[in-house]
């Protein structure tokens, strides 16, 4: 067993410089990784924060919390809080960029410059967005829709937009260089259908932050042009379509939930192998189905506005084609499952939030097939039923993935193991929490109470409360996580360099990795998910 | 990207045949050919791109396919864009 | 130059250590920049489909506004990027044989063509501006009703010509001056004598840029200029 002095002697990319310039200067991808996960986890709470007082409102049916204007402050910065500087980084820029090299057996990203530029980027738009908040903040919802943010909005809408459009542009490095590390940058024997699923995952996330984020830009380019220099784009009284920035702004934000989504999928598809023992079932089909989400979410963005004001007949083609999308999401969770058939289950954490996951993500994606249905849509559009489907994705999908992968790669990070029994302990409050916040909105939004009203009709006061308590819960599970990771970073027990007997090339190196990644550049001969070779966990202790 | 130098001779051959086609643009703009002004005009202009793509830079001598894989990825999914946004716009009911 | 292939133990400084040779760097940065123009293709690809529903729903005042466009600046214009990309191709080509004075000579070219666009650029825009037409308050399309009776203009709806014409042609610009602050690092560099034939990586991916904002204005000339420069009956 290695011991404390033996660890404090090996060399490894944490300790090999001190201060704070190795910090800032660094060019390393594992400890630009742990710079976005302060950052983002900082955002992670203040939108939280927003997500509270917005619970908080809705506790009473009067609008007796805050007036109606903070209140569309309040969802608004949840929203762009969350979207931007959270969710679209989250895996993409903490394990994406601690694992790609890794898993493909490289020194570093292509350009590791240019991932210390997309930190910084990703800064500077938070720095713009916090002063935003504090001189104001901004009330158009986190959709801009216009004429509101051009013409009749007399909030920071130039501000927010222009952090946006930083924060996107640090999205859009990040996807640049992992595409090309993939690219060019693999190991000898690591061909395309070796690749770790999670790396497939990475690669279709980052064709969507380059294609589709670039019009995002320029549409907020647009909208900070109209505000400045009262040019007259969508502008209805020259003749300008608010419909125009509906369909340039869904071109970037649809495809932005695959962002959010894809990641995660490709953490599941790390995780449920490991704990059934057992290679992922269908493999290429599971690949393919990443790229086939990638390119498919790119077809559906009008979904957004069946009621908006376009035509029926452009309405009823992105309705068949967001029934198409789900499709490859289903092939996931069948394939997923399958591996789980006759395979050696073990309730780890990870595993654990991967189960959640399948679980919630599934009711999410139904019900955005009810929504995909023009009928359906009329009626519950821009209700709760909207604000939960999209939670049931974003928070019960994305961030119990995020989750997932934050607690399997811990060791791999930090070299120390979190504590199991809270981990599961912490995993267990936060599935709870978010059923009872989230799923009471499902009933409410099929009752018909809208989103973004800061009040509402008594009869539905008691599923609020309901989804407040479950917020309290909630907030509860994602704060335990924050404490005991601390924790481990000084008293955790020292990691072994497997210690889940996972495949993959990153746990063939030591925890933590040495700043290099490996002593060796490593040649691959062997298929992923060599599950049948690798000695589960408890087997290899018993050797000991 | 490849080493192969193109011929200078063929670079000023490329810079006038863009030349010629800016002036036969500009002329033909001016002549009536009804709907087909607009066809001509992007015709040219796509004429112009590809010269300028193929030989400046490089793509008919890159010997990767990855290159022209993304040069085509980019131009469809414009035309994703622009296509699907003009399904809703062209079948909206006029007045 | 060396006729020796270089062995990755003897590698000029320009190597960064993450890769394995020379030729995975160069790969690397050229695929980069290429998943870089895609990136712009479709952040001016916005642009083009916010022209395309507009032109669609507003011809006539497009058609008034493209006319009301000076067609002898925009042809020298557009033959100027193309000169300029004439002297960017020639500089990669006189870096791939080594020859340090010709490439600055084509490079200094380059960006005397570039500075003549954005002049060129700026007496248009300077035109719109004495002739009211940029939008907002001191807008007036007066000239433009008065000049084309036989079509009905709307003059609110004329604004969204120009609203466009100056974004497009805006990000356009910007995007030029990006390009001149690129290549005036790239020939004081190459002054200095840093490219040579076995690295000339930035100006070959510094070319692929400038050839993409001259492919934009090649399809910017057409849809602002020539909209409907029929003679008038």
């Amino acid at each position: 067993m290695a011991t404390a002095a033996i660890t404090a002697e090996r060399e490894h990319y944490l300790n090999k410089e001190y201060g704070i310039r190795s910090w800032l200067l660094t060019t390393d991808h594992k400890r630009i990784a742990l710079l976005y996960l302060a950052s983002i986890t900082f955002f992670f709470f203040i939108g939280g924060f927003f997500a509270l007082l917005i619970r908080l409102e809705l506790l009473t049916p009067a609008g007796d919390l805050v007036q109606a204007d903070t209140y569309n402050k309040l969802f608004t910065m949840h929203g762009q809080i969350m979207v931007f500087f959270f969710l679209i980084p989250s895996i993409p820029a903490v394990l994406g960029n601690f694992l790609v090299p890794l898993m493909i057996g490289a020194k570093d990203l292509a350009f590791p410059r240019i991932n210390l530029l997309s930190w910084y980027l990703y800064i500077i738009a938070g720095v713009l967005m916090f002063h935003c908040i504090v001189t104001g903040g901004v009330d158009t919802g986190w959709t801009f829709y216009t004429p509101f943010s051009t013409a009749f909005s007399n909030t920071h809408v130039i501000e927010a937009g222009l952090s946006i459009f930083v924060a996107g542009f640090s999205s859009i490095l990040t996807g640049l260089n992992f595409v090309v590390t993939i690219h060019r940058m693999r190991a000898p024997g690591m061909t395309w259908s070796r690749l770790p699923l999670f790396l497939w995952a990475m690669y279709a996330t980052s064709i969507i932050q380059l294609l589709g984020t670039p019009v995002l830009a320029v549409t907020l380019v647009l909208v900070v042009c109209e505000r400045a220099f009262h040019l007259g784009i969508f502008d209805p009284t020259r003749g300008g379509d608010p419909l125009l920035f509906q369909h340039l702004f869904w071109f970037y934000s649809h495809p932005a939930v695959y962002i959010m989504i894809l990641p995660s999928m490709g953490v599941v598809a790390e995780i449920v192998p490991c704990f059934s023992r057992k290679r992922i079932f269908g493999y290429k089909f599971v690949a393919m189905s990443s790229i086939a989400i990638a390119v498919f979410g790119f077809l559906v963005w009008a979904h957004h506005m069946f009621v908006a004001g376009i035509s029926l007949y452009s309405a009823m083609i992105f309705s068949a084609l967001s029934y198409l999308v789900a499709v490859p999401s289903a092939v996931k969770v069948f394939n997923w499952t399958a591996t789980m058939y006759k395979g050696s289950i073990s309730f780890t954490t990870p595993m654990l939030y991967a189960f959640g996951f399948v679980g919630l993500f599934t009711m999410g994606g139904l019900t955005g097939l009810f929504l995909a249905a023009l009928g359906i849509n009329v009626h519950v559009t821009d209700t709760y039923f909207v604000i939960a489907h999209f939670h049931y994705i974003m928070v019960g999908g994305a961030v119990m993935g995020y989750m997932a992968g934050i607690h399997f790669w811990w060791p791999k990070i930090s070299g120390r193991m979190y504590p199991e029994a809270w981990g599961r302990l912490a995993a267990l409050i936060v599935f709870l929490g978010f059923n009872l916040t989230f799923f009471p909105q499902f009933i409410l939004g099929y009752l018909g109470m809208p989103r973004r009203y800061w009040q509402y009709p008594p009869e539905f006061q008691v599923l609020n409360v309901l989804s407040t308590a479950g917020s309290t819960i909630l907030a509860v599970g994602y704060v335990l996580p924050m404490v005991y990771f601390l924790w481990s970073m000084r008293y955790g027990k020292i990691a072994d360099d497997n210690p889940w007997g996972a495949a993959g090339l990153e746990w063939k190196t030591a925890s933590p990795p040495p700043t290099f990644n490996f002593d060796e550049t490593p040649e691959v001969t062997w298929e992923a998910y060599n599950y049948e070779e690798i000695p589960a966990p408890a087997e290899v202790a018993l050797e000991r | 990207m490849s080493e192969h130098i193109v011929s200078s001779k063929l670079y000023i051959g490329i810079w006038a045949a863009l030349m010629v086609l800016t002036v036969v643009t500009a002329r033909v703009a001016t002549i009536d050919l009804g709907p087909f002004n607009t066809v001509v005009a992007l015709v040219i202009a796509t004429s112009k791109a590809l010269l300028v793509i193929l030989f400046f830079m490089h793509v008919k001598y890159a010997s990767e396919k990855l290159t022209k894989m993304v040069i085509v990825s980019s131009i469809f999914w414009l035309l994703i864009l622009l296509f699907l946004s003009l399904a809703d716009y062209s079948t909206r009911r006029v007045g | 130059m060396s006729d020796s292939p270089i062995a990755v133990g003897q590698h000029g400084p320009e190597l960064r250590h993450h890769f394995a040779s020379v030729e995975q760097q160069r790969d690397a940065a050229s695929l980069g920049m290429w998943l870089f123009l895609a990136t712009e293709i479709m952040f001016f690809g916005g642009m083009f489909c916010a022209y395309l529903i507009y032109r669609m729903n507003y011809f006539n005042e497009f058609a008034a506004g493209s006319r009301s466009l000076d067609l002898k600046w925009g042809t020298i214009n557009t033959m100027v990027l193309i000169c300029s990309s004439l002297t960017v191709a020639l500089g990669v080509r006189a870096a791939q044989m080594g020859k340090r004075k010709l490439l600055v000579v084509l490079l200094l070219l380059t960006l005397v063509f570039g500075l003549a666009f954005l002049g060129i650029k700026g007496i248009e825009w300077y035109d719109k501006y004495k002739e009211h037409h940029i939008p907002g308050q001191s807008f007036n399309a007066d000239d433009l009703v008065r000049d084309y009776p036989q079509i009905h203009i709307d003059q609110q709806h004329e604004q969204i010509y120009f609203s466009l014409y100056f974004a497009m042609t805006g990000l356009h610009a910007l995007h030029m001056i990006i390009g001149i602050g690129i290549f005036a690092f790239l020939t004081f560099y190459a002054w200095k004598g840093r490219y040579t034939p076995e690295y000339n990586t930035p100006i070959e991916i510094g070319g692929l840029y400038w050839h993409f904002v001259d492919i934009v204005w090649i399809y910017l000339f057409p849809l602002l200029y020539l909209i409907d420069r029929r003679p008038l009956r």
